[in-house]
């Protein structure tokens, strides 16, 4: 019954979506303002009848409907209550039907609240975001229904992906969703402002709010999903440049650059035509990057859950989506190019540079992404890993980090380094500079062993920590907008978390040893000692879990219990590798497979100031939220004030 | 400043649209190409290294490189006892050694009673079984798990991998790569 509502529910939304299309389409021409009404009341309940859906499909998995095709093929009865709900979005149908009820939730939001935008280009931006919505209910309805019955009920669920049945994945998809459906609103602006031609502040300003949000979701997924890598897969690395990974990169990239030109437009009116054509990439990385992970096409290695048929729809939505508002950009952009000029020396130029680096990056991460397909296609197998994505991409951040330190302290239009600019601006970054260079130098002179790249990395994170802090140099604190504070900490956690990157890369030491219970080794400063080694057993696996005492630098020990987990359904093994976190870095340790003498296979890093990559990462979204908060507390403020007056208008008569 | 003037020819504003055009064209022709998509293994084409393992089993004798340079194709199969999907490729093995494929095993980590325990259920297709309790050999010709099969050309040269288990489907791929091997 539930199911069936669930399904009826999610047609009706579709049609509605059909609806809000054509009624927009018609209330853009003179013939048909008077459909225009329709539009945002459409838009809103069919973003509630979405989210009822999801609703029904969340009850079938909570309740372990097992007459539900996708409930029996992906839960059981025996998973933890968060599992059965993270099961829901744990598999193809479900995942896309969360995607679909996050956009239609979000496109009813827009159409309840913005106020601020030409009623034209409004209703242009809620067709654009039905007809995207439409494609992906094609989509879920026609080709992966997820409220499919079966003939018999099973007698049990198939159970969910071991590596999945961790609490860091239940929240980790719906995250990276959030960010990049929330993009997909930032693209609607940028295709109704297409449409009507009406690219300007106003656009930015209703725009910036989206793209922030949406940025913010991205880092926290990114940042999380990094941290789930790096200690469920048990190999110690944070990061592998992974398809899927490079998947999440590439919109966060596309959006970090949308999120600054925006700013520009919001302030100066300036980089129309660039930030319009942002807007529509960032969403367009989302569905490239969904496309090739879902498609299969780039897994070569054991390939599975590869279907081809899903594959060829969602790349015939990607050919209308991107190839169609790339088009229109083509054909709309020489009247909307036309923007403020600035100088050489500006606020804009130096956002222009982190721009162009942004892509830069975005670009390199792209084709190395996709360089095992082209060359595939030349006739040699390849795979791209960090030997190219990290020097590469640094050619680009490295200057990008550098401007960083200085951009901020510009003014809009000219500055100028001499004059009044040099105590404001070339004194402090200076300094900053110098204490760059002396780190450098430093690390040089002391540890030659260590390389380029994260002696760079050092360098430039004790740069630009305190450079990041130089915007609120000679402001009252109090009066310093929300917003200035944003970005200050969202450029002190890039800091952080690069200081954190170069500090793994340069000084981490790994330790392998075969040991019985009772012996000992050292790794870094620690002193670990393998107790015992004995059976545990959790709701719906089982494990052998080792008992090693760590103490660091002869300090009383503390105990780590790695686990390797065997989960019983579906079968499955995962290590559960244990860690110990202090305030200059995390001891790591895995418990391996037993050797044939009754020793065990034991590997342990000790990875200085690691944790504060995710520190970072979590700076930074902290960055995206204070600046999300001061401009929607500003348009609250204004919208109060606009009501304001109009209601005294009213009551004067006029 | 990074605004042209209007007047400008803009081709530029084509160029993100022909980028797009090239990734499109490209995944298609990932999407269409023959499913051929495992990569291909690096110790294809490479001749087996040399080692000489003890007998896993009193029935047959162990097994060492020389018996792949005798001049006809063989299979070598990388199994253990403990290794459930090891079991379910023993029809299809049993079916290609009736059809006069030779086949030499090799158990990995495993124990001679288990190995005697496994051979009885599950059907003795093997000519000769080579013991690997360190998986050396194993490592050695770039076998990541069990099971793993490769088709040996008379000169001990390495010329298919199969991974995972040999299902009924595979068999008459492996018949053509051991006529390949025997060209």
């Amino acid at each position: 019954m539930i199911a069936e509502l669930g399904l009826a529910v999610l047609w009706m939304a579709a049609a509605l979506a059909v609806l809000q299309l054509v009624a927009g389409i018609l209330a853009l021409r003179p013939e048909g303002r008077q459909v225009a009404g329709l539009v945002r009341p459409v838009a809103v309940m069919q973003g509630v009848l979405v989210a009822g859906a999801l609703v029904a499909l969340i009850t079938l998995f909570l309740t372990t409907d097992l007459s539900v095709k996708l409930v029996a093929e992906n839960s059981h009865s025996m998973k933890p209550f968060i599992f059965k709900l993270a099961g829901t979005w744990g598999n193809h149908e479900g995942s896309m039907l969360l995607w679909v009820a996050i956009m239609a939730v979000a496109g009813g939001f827009v159409a309840l609240v913005e106020k601020r935008l030409p009623e034209n280009t409004l209703i242009a931006t809620l067709a654009g975001q039905a007809f995207v919505s439409l494609g992906f209910y094609a989509f879920l309805l026609l080709a992966s229904n997820p409220f499919q019955r079966l003939p018999e009920p099973a007698p049990e669920g198939a159970g969910l992906n071991p590596l999945l049945q961790d609490i860091g994945l239940a929240f980790h998809p719906p995250t990276l969703y959030v960010g990049y459906v929330g993009l997909s609103i930032a693209f609607s602006f940028a295709v109704g402002a297409l449409v009507t031609r009406d690219v300007g502040p106003a656009f930015a300003r209703a725009m910036r709010p989206w793209v922030l949000g949406a940025w913010i979701f991205l880092t926290l997924g990114i940042t999380a999903g990094s941290y789930w890598a790096y200690y469920t897969l048990g190999w110690g690395g944070w990061w592998f440049w992974d398809p899927v990974e490079n998947a999440s990169l590439m919109p966060w990239l596309a959006a970090t650059a949308l999120l600054h030109s925006c700013s520009v437009l919001a302030s100066r009116n300036a980089l129309k035509a660039w930030t319009v054509m942002l807007g529509v990439i960032a969403f367009s990385m989302s569905m490239v990057g969904t496309f090739l992970v879902r498609s299969g096409i780039l897994t070569s290695v054991h390939a599975f859950a590869v279907d081809p048929e899903r594959g060829s729809f969602i790349l015939a939505l990607l050919a209308i989506y991107i190839g169609g508002a790339l088009t229109l950009f083509a054909l709309r952009a020489s009247t909307v190019t036309e923007g403020a000029r600035f100088s050489f020396v500006s606020r804009e130029a130096a956002l222009v540079f982190n721009n162009v680096m942004l892509c830069g990056i975005l670009g390199i991460v792209l084709v190395g992404t996709l360089y095992p397909l082209l060359t595939e296609a030349m006739g040699v197998k390849v795979s791209v890993g960090p030997p190219y994505f990290n020097p590469v991409s640094a050619v680009f951040a490295i200057p990008m980090m550098l401007v960083m330190g200085v951009g901020p302290l510009l003014r809009w239009r000219q500055d100028s380094f001499e004059g009044k600019g040099a105590g404001r601006i070339t004194l402090p970054v200076g300094v900053c500079a110098l204490l760059s260079a002396a780190v450098l130098l430093g690390v040089e002179l002391l540890a030659p062993q260590i390389k380029l790249l994260p002696a760079l990395g050092l360098a430039i994170a004790a740069g630009l920590a305190p450079a990041s802090f130089l915007p609120l140099r000679g402001r009252n604190l109090r009066r310093t907008p929300l917003a200035t504070w944003g970005m200050v900490f969202g450029h002190f956690g890039i800091a952080v978390a690069l200081f954190g990157m170069a500090s793994e890369s340069a000084f981490s030491t790994e330790r392998l040893a075969a040991m019985r219970p009772g012996d000992v080794q050292q790794v870094g400063p620690y002193a670990v000692k393998l107790e015992g080694i004995g059976p545990v057993a959790g709701p719906n696996w089982t494990a052998l879990e080792g008992t090693v005492s760590a103490s660091y630098a002869g300090a009383a020990p503390s105990i780590l219990r790695p686990q390797a987990r065997t989960f019983s359904n579906p079968p499955g093994n995962r290590t559960e590798s244990a860690l110990k976190t202090r305030w200059n870095g995390q001891l790591y340790a895995v418990l391996g497979e037993e050797g044939d003498d009754g020793r065990w296979q034991m590997r342990f890093w000790w990875k200085p100031f690691v944790p504060m990559i995710w520190y970072g990462g979590a700076l930074i979204a902290l960055g995206g939220l204070l600046a999300l908060l001061g401009r929607v507390a500003a348009d609250v403020r204004r919208l109060v004030a606009t009501g304001k007056i109009a209601y005294r208008r009213e009551r004067q008569g006029r | 400043m990074s605004n042209g003037p209007k007047t400008k020819p803009r081709l530029a504003v084509w160029l993100p649209l022909i980028l797009f055009a090239g990734f499109f064209a490209l995944v298609i022709w990932g999407l269409v190409r023959p499913a051929d998509r495992e990569v291909a293994s690096a110790f294809i084409d490479k001749p087996l290294p040399e080692f000489n393992l003890p007998p896993a089993t009193d029935e047959r004798p162990g097994l060492a490189t020389a018996t792949f340079k005798a001049g006809k194709p063989r299979l070598l199969n990388v199994f253990a006892s403990w290794c459930v999907p090891c079991a379910v490729e023993s029809p299809q093995l049993a079916q290609l050694a009736g059809q006069g494929v030779e086949i030499d095993g090799v158990a990995i980590r495993d124990r001679k009673p288990d190995v005697a325990r496994f051979l009885a259920q599950n059907g003795n297709p093997f000519a000769r079984i080579g013991k690997d309790d360190l998986s050396q050999v194993q490592l050695a010709i770039g076998s990541s798990g069990v099971p793993e099969t490769f088709v040996v050309d008379g000169k001990g040269v390495i010329r298919y991998q199969h991974i995972g288990e040999i299902r009924p489907e595979d068999v008459p791929l492996i018949l053509s790569k051991l006529e390949e091997a025997a060209q």
